[in-house]
C-alpha cells in the first residue's frame, strides 16, 4: 500500500477492527477510511465493487471475512472478476486479489471451516495460491497485488499464529512455483497450506524409520506447477497427495489427474490421495480431529506406498 | 370506481395546469440548479402529503384512501394500517438516544402505512403533441444537440429493425432490441461527458451509438468477426468499449450495480469530474446486488447515477409481479382501451376517448410504488421520470450528474417506459401479453415520434431531412450486415488469448492439441476461422 497508491483493501471490518484475524490492523490509521473500506455485509455486492474498481484502475485486495462466506460472492467471482478480460477482449483487466481465512479451525463449525479451493478451481480466468509460512505469506501476497489477473490467496485460519524471521529487503514470491520444503529419494508427497505442518510431523517419524520423503508444498493451486512436481516424481517414482479439502471434486483429484496424464510412466504405483472426508465438518473436537488428516495416517499411507 | 375516476380527472387537470409541482416533493432536498426554480408548495400539497416537513393527518387522503380500496367483504379491522403520519409536535418530543442518533419519542401507536396512497408523479416535459408543457424546468437543448439526439434515436430504430431481421434471418443467433426506450439511453448519453463511465445491463446501445460507435463496429460485435472489439467472445447485443467508456456487457443481472459503485468508489478517490451511470430494468430492482448496490453508494457516498428502466416487463413478468404495486394499476398497465378490471368492484367497462386515455394513462401509469421510493430507504435522492419524453430524461440526467459529482453522493432515476419489442429474439411476447397494448404503445407513446414533433416545431427538421436519413441509413445497415457476415472471425489463438495476462502452460497445451487435432480433420473445421 505504500509503494502504490492505488492498493486499497475492502471487506467486513478491515478498518478500525483490523480486520477479523486482525491482518488489516493498523492500516485504516495510517492510509485512512477511503483505501482500508469497511463495507456493509454483502459479500456479493463489495466482490462486485472491487471489480468494478480494478476495472477503473485502482488494485484491490477484497477480504472475505471467513473464506465460506465468499461463496455468496460466487456470482460475482465466476461470471466477472474470471470473465470480463476475455469477454471485454482484454481492454478491461481486473487486478484484484481476493483473500480470506479458511480451512477447518478449532471447533469453528461446519459454515466456518470451509476450504474453497476446491469450488473455484475450475473458473477460467483466476490464479488461486495458499501461502502457509510467514516467508510465503508476504511473497505470495505482494505478488498478487502485482498481478495482472485477479487471484484468489487462500490464508488458514490456523496458521495466523506462526512466527518466523524473515527477510528486511523486498522480496516477492513466484506465483505459478511450487516450493521445495524437503528434498528427498523414496516418495514425493504433495501438499499445501495447514496440512504441510501434518506433513512435516509425519516426515520426522518416517525419517526415523528410516525413509527419505520428498515433501513439497504446491503453494499453487491454479495453475499446478508441473515442472517442480514433475521433476519430484520422475526422482522418486511414487506419490502421495496429502491435503484438507474434500475428497470429491478436490485439488488432490485434479493434481492426480494432471499427475497421471503427464507422469504416467514415470510412475511405479497409484497415486495415493489423503483427504478430508465428504462430510460438513463437525463442531465436537474429537470428530473433527478426525475429519482432517493426522500424521499417522500419513506416516502409514508412505509406508504402504514403499512398500 | 365510477366515483374514483371522477375524482382522479380533476387531479389530472391539476397535473396539467399546475406549474412546477416537483417543488412540493422536493422543496426539503432539492437545491436548485440554473434553469431549475424554487417553488413554493401550491394547492396539491394537501392532495399529496407526501412532503417530510408538513405531516399531518390527512384524513382527505385517507378518504381517497378508502374509495381506492373497498374493503367490503374484508372483515378485518384495518384501523391500523391508515395513511395517516404521525402528529409531529415539538414540546412533546422527548428524544432519546439509540444507535444512529437521537428519536423523538411519541405515545400514540402509529404505523406508517404500506403506500402513500398517491403515487409519486413523473417528471414530463413534453405532452403527446411535441409541445413544451407551459412552465416547465427542462435544461434548454441547443439545435445541434437535438438534431443529433433525433437523428440518434431513428439510427437506433433502424437498428434495432434490420438487425432483428438478421437473427430472424438466420445470418446472427441473437439480439435485443431497444425499441420504446430509445430516449432513456440517448438523451441520458446526450447529457453526460465523454469521461461519465457507463455500466449498462443491456438495453442501452443507445449511449455507444451517441459516443461515436459505428454501425459497423455493432455490425462486428453481433457476427463476432475479427473487427470486434470484444474479439467474438460475447454474445451479440453485450458490447463494450474502453475508449467510449462503456463497460463490456456481462449477461447476469445487475452484477453491474456494486461494480459501478466500485467504479465511483475509485474516480471518488482520484478527485475526479466525472461520475457512473450504470443501468437497469424493473426485474433487476429484485436482485440483491441492487439492493446492496444502492445501500454501499449511499455510505460510501459515491458519485453513481442509477437509472433504473421500468418499462413494465422482465421478459414475461409484470411489474405486478416483481414488486408490490397497486393491483388495480398493475390492471390497468395490461388493458389500456378497457379499464374493467378484475377483482375490482365496479366490473363494468369503461372506454374513454382516444386523448383522455393518453393522458390518463400517462399519469396512472406512472402511479404506482416502483422504484423511486425505494431511494429514499438507502438515503438516495430520486426522480421519477417520463422515459418516453427526451427533454425530461436530458434535463434530469444532466442535473442528477451535478448532484453525483459536486455533492458526491448516488442519485436514483426511475424513467417509466414500455418493452414495445419482445425481450429478445428468444422471446415472443404475444403469449402473455396482447398485442393491443404494444400496438398502443408503439404508435401512440413512440418516444423517437414524441421529439420529432418538438425539433420539426422548431424548425429544425424537416420531412426531406426524414426521408434522407431514412433511406441512407437503411443502406448503411444493410452494407454493414453484409461486410460483417462475410469477415472472417478472429484467429484461433484469440480462443486462448486474454484468459490471463499471458497464456500459462495448461492453456498453451491445450492450443497445441487443438491444432493438432485440426491439422488431423481439416475438413471439420469451419473455414471461416483463420489458424
Amino acid at each position: 500500500m505504500d509503494r502504490d497508491p492505488h492498493v486499497c483493501v475492502m471487506g467486513e471490518d478491515v478498518g478500525h477492527y483490523g480486520g477479523s484475524y486482525k491482518v488489516t490492523r493498523g492500516l485504516a490509521d495510517k492510509y485512512g477510511d477511503l483505501r482500508v473500506l469497511d463495507t456493509p455485509i454483502a459479500e456479493n455486492s463489495f466482490t462486485g465493487m472491487g471489480i468494478g474498481a480494478a476495472m477503473t484502475g485502482l488494485r484491490p485486495i477484497i477480504e472475505g471475512m471467513n473464506m465460506g462466506f465468499l461463496l455468496l460472492a460466487f456470482n460475482q467471482i465466476s461470471n466477472n472478476c474470471g470473465m470480463l478480460h476475455y469477454t471485454s477482449g482484454g481492454q478491461f483487466t481486473i487486478p484484484v486479489v481476493i483473500r480470506g481465512p479458511g480451512g477447518v479451525g478449532r471447533q469453528l463449525g461446519a459454515e466456518h471451516s470451509q476450504r474453497l479451493e476446491s469450488y473455484f478451481q475450475s473458473i477460467p480466468g483466476i490464479q488461486m495460491v495458499a501461502c502457509s509460512t510467514p516467508y510465503n505469506a508476504k511473497g505470495l501476497m505482494k505478488a498478487a497485488i502485482r498481478s495482472e489477473n485477479p487471484v484468489i490467496l487462500f490464508e488458514h485460519v490456523l496458521l495466523y499464529n506462526l512466527k518466523e524471521r524473515i527477510p528486511d529487503e523486498e522480496y516477492i514470491c513466484n506465483l505459478e512455483e511450487a516450493e521445495m520444503v524437503r528434498p528427498g529419494e523414496h516418495v514425493t508427497i504433495l501438499t499445501y497450506s495447514r496440512m504441510r505442518y501434518h506433513v512435516m510431523q509425519a516426515a520426522k517419524t518416517l525419517v526415523n524409520k528410516g525413509y527419505d520423503p520428498e515433501v513439497i508444498d504446491i503453494r499453487s493451486l491454479k495453475p499446478f506447477d508441473l515442472h517442480m512436481i514433475g521433476n519430484s516424481v520422475k526422482k522418486t517414482h511414487r506419490v502421495l497427495i496429502v491435503e484438507e479439502c474434500m475428497r470429491t471434486g478436490g485439488i488432490g483429484a485434479s493434481l492426480t489427474a494432471a499427475i497421471t496424464e503427464n507422469f504416467h510412466d514415470y510412475l511405479d504405483a497409484p497415486i495415493v490421495c489423503l483427504s478430508s472426508q465428504d462430510v460438513p465438518t463437525p463442531y465436537a473436537g474429537t470428530l473433527e480431529e478426525w475429519t482432517v488428516v493426522q500424521p499417522a495416517q500419513i506416516v502409514t499411507a508412505v509406508e504402504q506406498l514403499c512398500q | 370506481m365510477a366515483l374514483w375516476f371522477a375524482k382522479s380527472r380533476t387531479i389530472i387537470h391539476h397535473l396539467k395546469r399546475e406549474v412546477g409541482f416537483m417543488g412540493v416533493f422536493h422543496q426539503n432536498i432539492w437545491t436548485s440548479s440554473s434553469s431549475s426554480s424554487y417553488m413554493q408548495p401550491g394547492p396539491l400539497s394537501s392532495i399529496f402529503p407526501f412532503n417530510s416537513s408538513q405531516r399531518f393527518k390527512s384524513t382527505k387522503a385517507a378518504s381517497q384512501h378508502e374509495h381506492l380500496y373497498s374493503t367490503d367483504d374484508d372483515g378485518g379491522d384495518n384501523s391500523q394500517a391508515d395513511i395517516t403520519y404521525p402528529p409531529f409536535s415539538e414540546e412533546k418530543a422527548e428524544g432519546l438516544d439509540f444507535p444512529g442518533g437521537n428519536v423523538a419519542c411519541i405515545s400514540e401507536m402509529r404505523f406508517l402505512s404500506e403506500s402513500t396512497g398517491m403515487r409519486i408523479p413523473c417528471y414530463s416535459v413534453l405532452d403527446g403533441n411535441g409541445e413544451i408543457i407551459v412552465g416547465s424546468d427542462y435544461e434548454q437543448l441547443s439545435e445541434e444537440i437535438a438534431v443529433k439526439m433525433y437523428t440518434s434515436m431513428v439510427t437506433l430504430q433502424m437498428m434495432d429493425t434490420m438487425f432483428y431481421e438478421a437473427q430472424r434471418q438466420g445470418r446472427i443467433s441473437f439480439y435485443m432490441t431497444s425499441t420504446g426506450e430509445e430516449a432513456i439511453s440517448i438523451a441520458a448519453a446526450a447529457a453526460l461527458t465523454a469521461d461519465d463511465i457507463i455500466l449498462p445491463q443491456y438495453r442501452e446501445p443507445g449511449i455507444l451509438l451517441w459516443r461515436g460507435f459505428t454501425i459497423e463496429e455493432f455490425a462486428s460485435q453481433c457476427f463476432g468477426n475479427k473487427d470486434d472489439c470484444g474479439k467474438g467472445r460475447q454474445m451479440p447485443n453485450h458490447y463494450g468499449s474502453k475508449k467510449l467508456n462503456f463497460v463490456t456487457i456481462s449477461s447476469p443481472i445487475a452484477t453491474q450495480l456494486p461494480q459501478a459503485v466500485g467504479v465511483a468508489y475509485s474516480l471518488k478517490m482520484d478527485k475526479k469530474d466525472a461520475c457512473v451511470v450504470t443501468y437497469t430494468g424493473d426485474g433487476g430492482t429484485s436482485e440483491g446486488d441492487f439492493h446492496a448496490a444502492l445501500n454501499f453508494a449511499a455510505v460510501t457516498e459515491a458519485p453513481v447515477v442509477f437509472i433504473c428502466r421500468n418499462n413494465g416487463w422482465a421478459i414475461s413478468t409484470n411489474i405486478s409481479e416483481q414488486f408490490r404495486s397497486t393491483y388495480l394499476f398493475s390492471c390497468l398497465l395490461r388493458l389500456p382501451f378497457s379499464f374493467s378490471c378484475k377483482g375490482s368492484p365496479c366490473t363494468k367497462p369503461i372506454t374513454l376517448s382516444g386523448t383522455i386515455q393518453c393522458f390518463f394513462l400517462s399519469a396512472f401509469l406512472s402511479l404506482g410504488d416502483g422504484i423511486v421510493v425505494r431511494g429514499r430507504a438507502y438515503g438516495i435522492r430520486s426522480i421519477r421520470v417520463d422515459g418516453n419524453d427526451a427533454l425530461a430524461v436530458y434535463s434530469a440526467i444532466h442535473t442528477a450528474r451535478e448532484m453525483a459529482i459536486s455533492e458526491q453522493r448516488p442519485v436514483l432515476v426511475e424513467a417509466l417506459s414500455y418493452r414495445v419489442g419482445h425481450h429478445s429474439t428468444s422471446d415472443d411476447s404475444t403469449k402473455y401479453r396482447s398485442v393491443d397494448e404494444i400496438e398502443y404503445w408503439k404508435k401512440v407513446r413512440d418516444p423517437v415520434n414524441r421529439f420529432r414533433k418538438w425539433v420539426e416545431r422548431n424548425g429544425w427538421w424537416s420531412e426531406e431531412e426524414e426521408s434522407e436519413l431514412r433511406s441512407s441509413m437503411k443502406k448503411q445497415l444493410l452494407q454493414a450486415i453484409q461486410v460483417a457476415e462475410k469477415t472472417e472471425k478472429p484467429p484461433l489463438k484469440e480462443l486462448f488469448s486474454d484468459v490471463y495476462d499471458v497464456p500459462p502452460p495448461n492453456l498453451r497445451e491445450q492450443e497445441k492439441q487443438l491444432r493438432e487435432t485440426i491439422i488431423r480433420y481439416p475438413q471439420d473445421y469451419p473455414s471461416d476461422v483463420p489458424l
